[in-house]
């Protein structure tokens, strides 16, 4: 579902990623982890289209990843931010922020595609016209991650969907993508330094360090403790020192 | 010995349609020299606890309490002025991101300077030599250079270091954190951390930690307070997280992704539930 070849990003002068590759098949969750400044985000960035200066290869079902992109293309691939607060926008009711792609879109029931994507996210329909303020995290967090799946596209990007949130609401949201990638049959691909975090909800990794990737594993790896890398198996071992 | 000794605090503010909210009800605990963690979610008054000590909250916020001692001064009828002299010198706090809590336009080295031009009378050159030591303790390691910087010229990890640089340069008896580590990668936590528990062993200083995370405090901390809705449910001694009986200490544990996750669905915390236990123990 998604392939990337040889992918090298600069910003001005320097480099922040070093020929990246990887590939993530189609209802797969692919995590992308590391520190930061280790590159992890940037590569969502390019994958939607953020990034202006880049080489490589990257396609998403099959289709080249260009400069310039489609209304079909975009539809594709959503993303969700890590921060709820900043995603937002601060005047823009819950109504409006899920109407606005269908419009742009134009596509039509919007009415309708609203309550079931309330429905879907487990946010009760007296919401819909909140705003943002009026919301806690946890539930504005429901909103960004509804407003991605308006369009019902094929693959989310996630950045760190959960690190702003209290640990008892990230088990909700976490809880919520598991069934909605089921459900929907959605390809992740995830950005997080939280590795307990990828065993709960992804199939394989990427580690990435200083823009490179040292190692690419299946979570059983993971949950084995059984990293190769010698990076890997330190974040393994901070990880575990935190817990 | 007892540094700090605080009995029934309460802390509320007024409700738009009339009345109180308490948002601390009744806290009550003893600090030595030792690390005290706080443990709670978004809300359970953690970080009003923090600042109820400093005496950081202004009106229409109130706090009340039976007894709040600092090392025998009793912080409910301290003025403001004899506060401001406390504050700083004796007990001071580190915030959770160093972006906004120091000043932009104001070199680093002035920064922390700052609190001994306005505790003490030492001389220009005297200070800069306090600063330096104060950088170093903190293991920044060129400490003229960074003194010369900007906020915006350091690192997130380097700039919380500064912050606490900021706060121990007057060697404080009481240090409370607030989430001194959320906002920082997970290797440069560690770091921070392990440079504030070196500062509590060597100073003999008293560290109340305020977090979110359950797991870090644990593992930091010679006791734990958890916090639900303005109160403690529960006192844990060190070493003995697994052993929380309260449902929900016992709730955030399970909640928490765990690194061989084997569940397909994570329990979520039955906040009715935990609601009506709590209203069941109040009289």
């Amino acid at each position: 579902m998604i392939r990337v070849d040889d992918l090298t990003v600069r910003y001005g002068p320097s480099t922040v990623l070093h020929n990246v590759g990887f590939a993530v098949a189609q209802g797969e969750s692919f995590a992308l982890v590391g520190e930061s400044g280790s590159g992890k985000s940037t590569i969502l960035k390019a994958l939607s289209g953020q990034v202006d200066d880049w080489s490589g290869q990257m396609t998403v079902g099959g289709q080249p990843v260009t400069r310039s992109r489609s209304r079909a293309q975009a539809a594709q691939v959503q993303m969700v931010f890590q921060d709820p607060y900043g995603s937002l926008h601060p005047r823009r009711t819950v109504d409006d922020a899920l109407s606005e792609p269908l419009a742009i879109h134009g596509l039509p029931d919007r009415d309708a595609r609203v309550l079931a994507m309330l429905d879907a996210v487990g946010l009760a329909r007296r919401f819909r016209f909140r705003l943002p303020h009026q919301l806690s995290g946890g539930q504005r967090q429901r909103v960004a991650i509804a407003r991605a799946l308006m369009l019902s596209p094929k693959v989310l990007l996630l950045d760190e969907p959960t690190s702003a949130l209290d640990v008892s609401v990230q088990a909700e949201i976490l809880n919520l993508l598991k069934r909605l990638r089921a459900e929907q049959g959605l390809t992740f691909l995830l950005v997080t330094h939280d590795l307990p975090v990828v065993s709960f909800l992804c199939d394989r990794l990427a580690v990435l360090r200083a823009g490179r990737v040292v190692e690419t594993a299946d979570v059983a790896a993971l949950r084995g403790r059984a990293l190769t890398s010698d990076y890997g198996r330190e974040l393994l071992a901070r990880s575990e020192g935190m817990a | 010995m007892t540094l700090l000794s605080v009995q029934d605090l309460r802390v509320s503010f007024p409700r738009p349609s009339g009345g109180r909210v308490e948002v601390v009800r009744g806290l009550s605990f003893d600090l030595g020299r030792e690390r005290l963690g706080i443990v709670g979610e978004s809300g359970s008054g953690k970080s009003m606890t923090g600042r109820a000590l400093m005496g950081l909250i202004a009106p229409p916020g109130r706090v009340t309490a039976q007894r709040m001692q600092f090392d025998g001064i009793d912080l409910t009828t301290l003025s403001e002025k004899d506060y401001r002299a406390l504050r700083g010198a004796r007990m001071s706090m580190v915030l959770q991101d160093p972006k906004f809590s120091l000043n932009p336009v104001i070199r680093i080295g002035d920064q922390i300077a700052e609190a001994l031009e306005f505790h003490t009378s030492l001389s220009a050159a005297a200070r800069r030599a306090k600063v330096r030591d104060a950088l170093e303790a903190v293991r920044i390691d060129d400490p003229d250079r960074v003194a010369r910087l900007f906020p915006h010229e350091v690192s997130g990890g380097m700039g919380q270091r500064v912050m606490i640089a900021m706060m121990v340069v007057l060697e404080p008896d009481l240090m409370i954190a607030d989430e001194p580590t959320s906002a920082l990668d997970v290797s440069v936590r560690e770091q921070v951390l392990s440079i504030m528990d070196d500062l509590v062993r060597r100073r003999g200083m008293g560290l109340m930690l305020i977090s979110h995370d359950l797991n870090m405090v644990a593992r930091w901390c010679d006791r734990i307070l958890v916090m639900f809705n303005g109160e403690v449910v529960e006192e844990i001694g060190p070493g003995a997280l697994h052993a929380a009986t309260h449902p929900y200490t016992r709730g955030l544990i399970a909640s928490l992704p765990r690194l061989d996750e084997d569940r397909s669905e994570l329990p979520v915390l039955d906040r009715a539930a935990l609601a009506r236990v709590g209203q069941e123990a109040r009289p």
